[in-house]
């Protein structure tokens, strides 16, 4: 069935017409024309698809379209702010935080989410203190939290530092 | 040209594809043509793994609003005359499950799905056979292996050598069915303009697809556009055409839209290829000093019905070490299982992972130090070519890690270090893989006050080509790397070799130099000059031996309550010719003994015996690493540049990091625990068994 809806995303208002079962990946990748979230799986599996909805991350592709009306999505590209990058996208090229770049507006996408969550307190499986006010993004933390956007081409070694320098720049690592 | 002093090979410069990356605006395959005309295919694929298609139903599916066609063996266009591993919707003939036998073209891709799953498809079946065994009857000797290596080799009476000698090992390993999986699936978008069919496409180079692709639709090269500047890994399941290139032309051309065809994770698993499994069996015969005196690798793995792909898995074997005595032979299995292809160092990932284990084996009976057993076993030519090697620097590799590890002073006892629940334990491994290079041709354009315009189809997988080529263009135009303007990855390029084999940089490396020395101290005229080059093998592969090496140091926790495997910490150490990148090459090593790791503790896809299909075929049940599976990684380098073998001095580093990289984290958790795992993956539940 159609619906007519309109998708916010990255800042801009479009609206479309998009089928009930039409994933909100699918409206930006095969409707909206907005590629920076990829497809890996289709079925929350890699994190590729990684999106932040009203700042919280998501895997898109298991979110329907016509759910994410009147919400705030941003991917990759829209973390930049006109044409300067966000510290994640130098951190992501300065570490080599990547290799082919299939999985890496996800990363990206995920590592602003757990930026967040941490500046939040919310604990991971290996947070100790589950009551702190804020976490400290130690390299096992981000390990931990980072662990759904599989990266075939293993660039995790690299990945790591490339969010506790931007971690540390928001003082949400020591 | 204007001079400049500054060299940018060997530097650690950013990639230059890398802010578009991080972004996501870089186009991969399926993000060409966003203009929302294009329509959607969706496959329907056989649940028979041998048989014949006995009717296809496709009226439900026809019926469904926004279906465009609906494809089957019975009205799709006639292909030419293709290998049989790419026929595809031709015939009632199913040689696998998985194989499409329909495919729906719909104006979205939700449409296209729910119509694929309304085509109803009645089989005559047949149980298959994929089981691989060593006691089969059928297993047969192929003409030759993979990249032309000899099935077999003998020299000299190895059985006698082995019965002779003071102290020998007689072991067999297994690896399992893997899969590639780069995490951007296939995919194509297709178009025919007029009688020229353009490919938007995810593959390892356009020119490797040429020959497949025009011969199977009747057209010739200049009709035929491919274009793929971003690929998002390959893993060598790009290298080739599969059937979904082929659909994908079929359903342009039925339809006459462009189409978009992307394949989903599970069918990743059937339709571009696997790695075999292999059953090897190692013997080693030694003196009580360690030197060996015969060494035996016969090895059994399996090929496909529709394709026969005779994996090189011995071959590292023939180059390892020195003893007078030695063999290596091939034996495959034809089963009922989709075509296996190249998956990262294809023959040395698995054959290393069971030389080296059996080494480590032999260095325990032997009651000699694993680094020092392979110290004492290194040939001072080929053992088997008997010629020179160009360059061989295993000694350092293994000694530079030793060192950065912390080996020196290991208690060579197994099982005996705890940490809490933790046992804890250390292992090592070499690593080789071959260098070679192959023609590739390259054009530079210049115009005074213009980058240079330096074109060649090349590919860059995630490799950091696009970097790596620019800067040995700057230094061979002699001009800062923001002159060079590259273009790679379109079929409408001069003609350049794929990305496989660890070929890249030896093969368009020196096409690039030898177009830049078209240009030397020429004036460039006012309207421009274009030159081309071409660069090749010369003699260097008959006159020398010529291979990377490596040496894998890694530590390993095994939790004695709950078998849980865990690497803290690996080094590897390279001897890998020139890099021409530090960054993008320490990432190549870095992903390559990651993925090894991966190998080692999680990868396994499980054929159904009595279905026959991939039992586990999606990232949920298919485990790859994660983030929170990798530890601290030491990766270095030896200074080490062969230019007796091309040019630039390189060797190739894409696939040296995969191999022995299992082997090392076996052979330490055999240190940490006092027990062997001969069969990959080592999952927790082997450690009770
Ligand atoms: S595409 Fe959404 S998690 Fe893989
Ligand atoms: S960079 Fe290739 S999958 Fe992560």
């Amino acid at each position: 069935m159609d619906n007519q809806i309109t998708l916010r995303v990255d800042g801009a208002d479009t609206p479309l017409t998009v089928d009930t079962r039409t994933s909100l990946l699918d409206a930006m990748r095969e409707r909206l024309g907005a590629t920076s979230a990829k497809k890996g799986c289709d079925h929350g599996q890699c994190g590729a698809c990684t999106v932040l909805l009203d700042g919280r991350r998501v895997n898109s592709c298991l979110v329907l379209a016509v759910t994410a009306e009147g919400q705030e999505v941003t991917t990759s590209d829209g973390l930049a702010t006109g044409g300067t990058p966000h510290a994640l996208h130098d951190a992501f090229v300065d570490h080599d935080a990547y290799q082919c770049g299939y999985c890496t507006p996800g990363q990206i996408a995920s590592a602003a989410g757990v930026l967040a969550e941490a500046a939040r307190g919310w604990p991971s499986a290996v947070t100790e203190d589950l009551v702190a006010d804020a976490t400290d993004l130690t390299d096992a933390e981000i390990r931990e939290r980072m662990s759904g956007n599989l990266c075939r081409c293993a660039a995790y070694a690299n990945i790591v530092p490339a969010v506790a320098e931007v971690a540390v720049e928001q003082g949400v690592r020591a | 040209m204007t001079a400049t002093t500054e060299r940018a090979v060997g530097s650690d410069v950013r990639r230059i594809d890398g802010p578009a990356k991080v972004r996501g605006l870089a186009p991969y395959a399926f993000e060409h043509e966003v203009d929302g005309t294009a329509v959607f295919v969706a496959l329907v694929q056989s649940t028979a793994a041998k048989g014949r298609i006995t009717s296809i139903d496709t009226s439900a599916a026809q019926a469904l609003t926004g279906v465009l066609a609906v494809l089957t063996h019975e009205n799709a266009p006639r292909l030419g005359d293709v290998a049989d591993e790419v026929v595809v919707l031709q015939s009632d003939r199913v040689q696998y499950v998985g194989e499409p036998v329909a495919a729906v073209v719909a104006e979205t891709s939700e449409v296209a799905r729910d119509a694929a799953a309304r085509v109803v498809v009645t089989y005559d079946a047949q149980t298959p056979d994929v089981e691989l065994r060593t006691d089969r009857d059928d297993l047969y000797a192929p003409e030759q292996l993979m990249a032309g290596f000899e099935t077999d080799s003998v020299i000299g009476d190895v059985d006698a050598a082995l019965a002779a000698a003071p102290v020998g090992v007689d072991i067999t390993y297994e690896t399992p069915n893997q899969h590639n999986n780069p995490i951007e699936m296939h995919a194509t978008v297709a178009r025919w303009d007029g009688d020229v069919l353009r490919m938007w496409d995810a593959n390892q180079g356009p020119h490797n697809l040429v020959p497949v692709i025009t011969e199977a639709f009747g057209i010739t090269e200049d009709r035929l556009h491919i274009v793929s500047p971003y690929v998002g890994g390959a893993f060598g399941s790009k290298a080739y055409t599969h059937v979904h290139q082929l659909i994908a032309g079929m359903a342009a051309k039925v339809t006459g839209r462009t189409v978009k065809l992307e394949l989903t994770r599970p069918q990743m698993f059937t339709l571009v290829g696997h790695r075999t499994p292999t059953i090897q069996r190692l013997r080693l015969g030694a003196e009580l000093d360690g030197t060996l005196t015969a060494i035996s690798h016969e090895v059994v793995e399996h090929t496909s019905q529709n394709a026969e792909f005779a994996e090189q898995t011995a071959t590292a074997t023939r180059l390892m070490y020195a003893a007078p005595a030695r063999r290596t032979t091939h034996r495959l299995a034809r089963l009922d299982v989709p075509a296996p292809t190249i998956m990262r160092a294809p023959g040395e990932t698995p054959g290393m992972y069971a030389l080296e284990s059996a080494m480590d084996e032999l260095a325990v009976v032997l009651g000699i130090d694993p680094v020092e057993l392979r110290l004492r076993n290194e040939p001072d030519r080929d053992p088997e070519r008997d010629v020179p090697f160009s360059t061989r620097n295993l000694v350092a590799c293994l000694r530079q890690g030793a060192e950065r590890f912390g080996w020196a002073g290991r208690d060579p006892r197994p099982g005996v270090r705890e940490d809490g629940r933790w046992l804890v334990g250390t292992g090592v491994a070499a690593a080789t893989y071959p260098t070679r290079r192959r023609p590739s041709a390259a054009r530079i354009e210049a115009v005074p006050g213009k980058p240079y315009v330096v074109s060649i189809d090349a590919s860059d997988i995630g490799t950091g080509a696009w970097t790596a080529l620019t800067q040995i263009a700057a230094d061979a135009l002699r001009v800062p790397m923001d002159r060079v303007d590259l273009r790679i990855g379109d079929s409408r390029l001069p003609k350049a070799s794929g990305a496989g084999g660890s070929t890249g940089i030896t093969s368009w490396g020196p096409a690039i130099m030898a177009a830049a020395e078209q240009l030397a101290d020429r004036d460039i005229p006012a309207g421009g000059l274009t030159v081309t080059g071409e660069a090749g093998p010369g003699d260097e592969a008959e006159q020398y031996s010529s291979h990377a090496f490596g040496a894998h140091f890694a530590e390993v926790r095994v939790d004695r309550d709950s078998g849980e495997v865990r690497v803290p910490r690996m080094t590897g150490v390279f001897a890998a010719g020139r890099i021409i990148n530090s960054t993008t090459g320490r990432s190549q090593f870095l992903g390559g003994m990651t993925m090894g790791l991966s190998m080692a503790l999680h990868e396994e896809s499980v054929l159904d015996r009595t279905h026959g299909h991939y039992a586990n075929h999606d990232l949920a049940e298919y485990h790859i690493a994660a983030n929170a599976d990798v530890g601290e990684m030491d990766i270095s380098w030896i200074d080490e540049v062969d230019d007796l073998h091309n040019p630039l001095g390189a060797k190739g580093i894409g696939e040296i990091g995969i191999v022995g990289s299992a082997a090392a984290i076996g052979n330490a958790y055999w240190h940490a625990t006092g027990r062997r795992v001969r069969d990959l993956p080592i999952t927790p539940d082997k450690y009770f068994r």
